[in-house]
């Protein structure tokens, strides 16, 4: 593993992986109670096809995507719907949700092994893809059927399985490439095949040896599939240094993946199409790495959607004295928990607990000394120090002179920032107030 | 203790939720301790006199800058070590037999006037120190340019006054300047340790170099900024430097006296008062050698790098708005309607 792929600039925060990298996925019970929010994707919210009273079973479809950028969203467990409102979601926001109560028994609709599942067509995968709900499961949540079908004039010739998980303490995704390489595998074959294109890449970033290791083993024989160890460097996994790094491509300002003929996908994204489009699986359940110093037992666990946080918390030994934070997601890009009944949704890759020694207070900050760090690591090659000053003094309209919205708020400015200045929330604040 | 999760009043903030571990205190002590080696050089040469100066404009510094945070209810950071950088640059920049009322004076205006009344760190548009040496050279030019011999030993200075070797070069020539040090290899020997005439801080070129080398390695400052500005200086004196013809200059007598070495590794590098982008601290140290040379060789001055610094201060800000960092896929703009 001498080679290793990467972009210029970015950070290297510690990776703090170690607290879960080598424990199995551990299954959570039966949760007693799902909340499962019509809005776990990008796009349009879906339509609650339930009533109250309704009994579901597990893997029936309870919400119907409204438009093309949408996800149908299913039952994780079997029982009675009790409520159909608003709850707290892990974005911060309220989001009309539907409440299943277990029956206890996880009564499913039966699913269909289809061993010829290889040998089906472009459209019939995308379609099974799109009925089984499946979104991004990195994080973004954009609907993966949206992914695969790019308008005509941007020809695809590249799938890459997004396998770099560069947050630090998450480790759902090197799991999962540990334990399901087969079937990671073959879900690439699957997302190819719905693309049409003839050459895939799965990029992992070094800190995983044993992922790479496994990964490669399963690719011996595939000449098509090739996988890229990458430099351990955050935001490695973002899709714009992704490519940079596997193809040397670079995705024009304000541009996607397509435009440079790249379809990116995360590992777990690539293990539920293959389940979706083999047995017919809607996407009912994640693993999500419950980790940081302010859980007792830090794991990684695969749990139905609408389980509440606080119970795979209380699984992971509880929270230790002195737990300020609860972040959904990484450390860098995560969002902070006001609530702990808020439930696991497509997107939620981690839950991790810092204690009052890791947690670094924002409320204090100094005027910017102009040192250019933040300049030194910014991947996308801005000036977040200008942008700051003028978002900071409410010039928004000059701060687009400055490219500000292909800042995708990743965090490497916060980070390195020694005047400890708040940089992603003045990066909002600006993008909030004008048009791009 | 309680593992009932609701009873915790958890924090919301934004992301980034974890941080790197640099601030502007750790920052700026580390510059003041690379400064070190340079302050003990100028104890050795000019004996107490040298401690006497320095800690007079550190202490007007911190202490001013404490009154007047207070005064102004603004947030008090005297003790995150730039006040007393500030004072601490100020005092290696003064000649060593000032009075006692040039370095408080001195520090007084870097402190208050360029820095606090600008909005405080970050807000200042000139070097503080650097101000302050001008206000003073400005105000009290015959003190401002008192040189006196240094001894060593760290013993008390010697009461004699000599010129520069700058000054020996403007006025009398290469020739002369050598023949004061006996040869060539031990004017250089006088200017690589510091035996000559000059401010406190600025006449030992290892001294210094060594705490360049400490803000290097820790990546505090980087080579954009000092390489440009002496790579600049060295190249305009070999060519217009000698006399009569062209490229007959010693570039290495420019490099190792005056100012040059504290300046462009410890002034020109100033975070707030240079540019922020790497492409802009190259045309800032090329902008800073060539007015250096300007002022040293045409000017009415024998050294340039403190007005050259200043001028240039005021160009930061207009260098960081023209010179953009490469952009990560970059597309040409479409023509404007």
């Amino acid at each position: 593993m001498s080679k290793s792929a990467t972009f210029e600039r970015g950070i290297h925060p510690d990776d703090s992986k170690e607290l879960t990298a080598h424990k199995p996925v551990e299954t959570a019970p039966l949760p007693a109670r799902v909340i499962i929010p019509m809005s776990q994707h990008a796009g349009a919210p879906a339509k609650a096809e339930v009533a109250i009273g309704d009994t579901v079973k597990k893997y029936q479809l309870i919400g119907s995507p409204q438009g093309f950028v949408s996800a149908p969203v299913h039952a994780s467990i079997s029982g009675k719907v009790t409520a159909i409102a608003e709850f707290p979601h892990p974005s911060g926001r309220l989001i009309p949700s539907i409440v299943i109560e277990s029956d206890g028994l996880d009564e499913a609709l039966p699913l269909k092994d289809n061993a010829d599942y290889l040998n089906l067509g472009a459209d019939q995968i995308k379609a099974l893809v799109k009925d089984a709900g499946i979104v991004g499961l990195g994080g973004a949540a954009f609907p993966t059927n949206v992914k695969l079908s790019p308008p005509k004039e941007k020809p695809i010739d590249t799938i890459i399985i997004n396998g770099a998980e560069c947050e630090p303490y998450l480790t759902a995704d090197h799991r999962l490439m540990v334990e399901k390489p087969q079937e990671i595998v073959n879900g690439l074959k699957l997302l190819m095949k719905a693309v049409g294109v003839n050459k895939g890449y799965i990029g992992i970033e070094k800190n995983k040896p044993d992922a790479i290791e496994i990964m490669r083993k399963i690719v011996s024989g595939e000449p098509n599939i090739e996988v890229t160890a990458l430099t351990v460097k955050y935001p490695q996994g973002a899709e714009k240094m992704l490519i940079k790094a596997i193809k040397g491509r670079e995705i024009p300002s304000r541009g996607l993946p397509m435009d440079v003929g790249c379809v990116v996908q995360n590992v777990g994204t690539a293990l539920a199409v293959y389940e979706a489009v083999r047995y017919g699986k809607p996407l009912v359940e994640r693993v999500v790495t419950v980790t940081g110093n302010g859980v007792r037992e830090p794991k990684n666990i695969l749990a139905r959607i609408g389980t509440r946080i606080s119970e795979l918390i209380e699984l992971s030994g509880g929270l230790v004295e002195g737990a300020v934070k609860v972040i959904a997601g990484g450390p860098m890009m995560g969002f902070a928990q006001w609530s702990l009944d808020v439930p696991v949704v497509k997107g939620t890759s981690g839950l991790l607990v810092l204690t009052e020694k890791e947690y670094v207070s924002s409320d204090e900050y100094f005027a910017c000394i102009r040192c250019g760090s933040c300049v030194d690591v910014c991947p996308i090659g801005l000036n977040p120090s200008m942008l700051s000053i003028l978002s900071e003094k409410g010039h928004y309209e000059e701060a687009k002179d400055y490219n500000l919205f292909d800042c995708f708020e990743c965090g490497s400015c916060a980070f390195v920032c020694p005047a400890k200045r708040p940089m992603v929330q003045f990066m909002r604040l600006a993008k909030s107030q004008v048009k791009p | 203790m309680s593992t009932d999760a609701k009873t915790h009043p958890l924090v919301v903030s934004v992301s980034p939720h974890v941080r790197g571990g640099e601030s502007i205190a750790k920052i700026m002590w580390t510059v003041n301790f690379a400064l070190l080696p340079a302050f003990i050089m100028s104890v050795y040469y000019f004996g107490p006199r040298a401690v006497y100066v320095t800690a007079l404009c550190i202490l007007t510094a911190v202490f001013s800058e404490h009154i007047f945070q207070k005064a102004l209810d603004r947030k008090v950071t005297s003790t995150d070590g730039s006040a007393f950088l500030t004072g601490l640059l100020l005092g290696m920049n003064l000649p060593p037999a000032v009075p006692f009322y040039i370095p408080i004076v001195g520090s007084f205006v870097a402190i208050v006037i360029t820095k606090t009344l600008f909005g405080g760190l970050g807000y200042n548009i000139f070097n503080p120190a650097l101000i302050g040496r001008a206000f003073l050279l400005i105000t009290w030019p015959k003190l401002m340019t008192k040189w006196a011999m240094p001894t060593a030993h760290f013993i008390e200075m010697d009461a004699k006054t000599t010129a520069t070797p700058l000054g020996i070069l403007k006025e009398e020539g290469l020739a002369k300047l050598i023949e004061h040090f006996g040869d060539k290899a031990s004017l250089y020997k006088s200017l690589l340790f510091g035996s000559t005439a000059g401010s406190l801080g600025e006449t030992s070129a290892i001294a210094l170099l060594i705490g360049a080398a400490i803000l290097l390695y820790k990546k505090y400052i980087t080579w954009h900024t000092p390489l440009s500005f002496l790579g600049t200086v060295a190249l305009i004196a070999w060519i217009f430097g000698g006399k009569g013809a062209l490229f007959t200059g010693d570039p290495v007598i420019h490099l190792l006296s005056g100012g040059l070495i504290l300046g462009a590794f410890f002034m020109a590098t100033d975070y707030v008062t240079c540019p922020t982008v790497r492409k802009g601290q190259i045309i800032f140290g090329i902008g800073c050698g060539a007015i250096t040379m300007l002022i040293r060789l045409k000017g009415g001055f024998p050294e340039g790098v403190m007005f050259a610094i200043l001028l240039m201060n005021c160009f930061a800000p207009l260098i960081d708005r023209g010179v953009k960092p490469k952009q990560f896929g970059a597309v040409k703009k479409e023509a404007k309607k």
